[in-house]
């Protein structure tokens, strides 16, 4: 299932809508890392919401989304983590260390536009 | 095969998927909270994930379990892959941290209540948890 992603501004937004194999998040991390050079983006909301388990593979794969993204200069946010999501990943031990999380779509696109507001 | 067994072949990435999702709709049939339905679900993920990385592929094992004084579900995930060399170093934290995450053995026994491995190389492995709900208990 491919995971649809927006352009809205200087912002990508990738919103996955059902749970996804390991070749869907590979798929995902690949759109991602091109949009945001053909845009020239200056940041990706991953919105997780509709994700009912985070186990070690997907957690991975959205902290090198993270990481690949921030090599292009720009800056990813996950959003909409579930709460017992957030509370299997603890007790896995998964953490999204140097990733930017936010509390849903909303909140992520606020701390954006502050954020580059205050740059530019 | 015993009552209310599901067994779920695990072949492929897409099979991951398939088997956490009957995990957690078997989880909250026996009546376990969303929480712990998502950590039974995240459980399995893990255990299938193993079976497709280093064995290719093998089976999960699904069975609600009820007794006169608590309700549980049990997941097995075996297979005939090359086996663990060193049980106790998996079982480690942190153990294989570079570039993988290792078998992720160490968190899926926090997810879970109960948690026995077998492994003999060349032999394949069999991980089974088990999970309760807790009726009586603070967690």
């Amino acid at each position: 299932m491919e995971v649809p992603i927006l352009k809205q501004g200087e912002f990508l937004i990738a919103t996955i809508q059902a749970a996804l194999s390991d070749a869907d998040l590979e798929q995902l991390r690949m759109a991602l890392v091109q949009r945001v050079v053909r845009y020239r983006s200056r940041a990706v909301i991953v919105d997780v919401t509709a994700m009912d388990v985070m186990d070690s593979f997907a957690s991975r794969t959205l902290r090198e989304i993270a990481l690949m993204i921030r090599l292009r200069g720009a800056e990813t946010v996950i959003v909409g983590i579930q709460p017992e999501v957030a509370f299997a990943m603890v007790q896995l031990g998964l953490t999204l260390e140097g990733v930017g999380t936010a509390l849903d779509l909303e909140e992520g696109l606020a701390y954006l536009n502050q954020k580059f507001k205050t740059v530019n | 095969m015993s009552a209310g067994e599901i067994r779920v072949p695990i072949n492929s990435d897409q099979d991951i998927v398939l088997a956490r999702q009957k995990g957690r709709s078997l989880a909250a049939e026996a009546g376990f909270s969303a929480v712990d339905s998502t950590l039974i679900a995240t459980a399995i993920s893990e255990l299938a994930r193993n079976i497709v990385s280093y064995a290719k592929k093998g089976e999960i094992i699904l069975q609600p379990l009820h007794n006169s004084h608590r309700t549980g579900i049990s997941i097995v995930a075996s297979d005939h892959g090359p086996g663990i060399p060193d049980i106790r170093l998996a079982l480690r934290d942190g153990f294989s941290t570079s570039g993988s995450l290792g078998l992720g053995l160490p968190g899926v026994r926090r997810l879970v209540d109960e948690f026995q491995i077998a492994s003999s190389i060349g032999q394949g492995t069999v991980v089974k948890v088990t999970k309760w709900r807790p009726d009586h208990r603070e967690d």
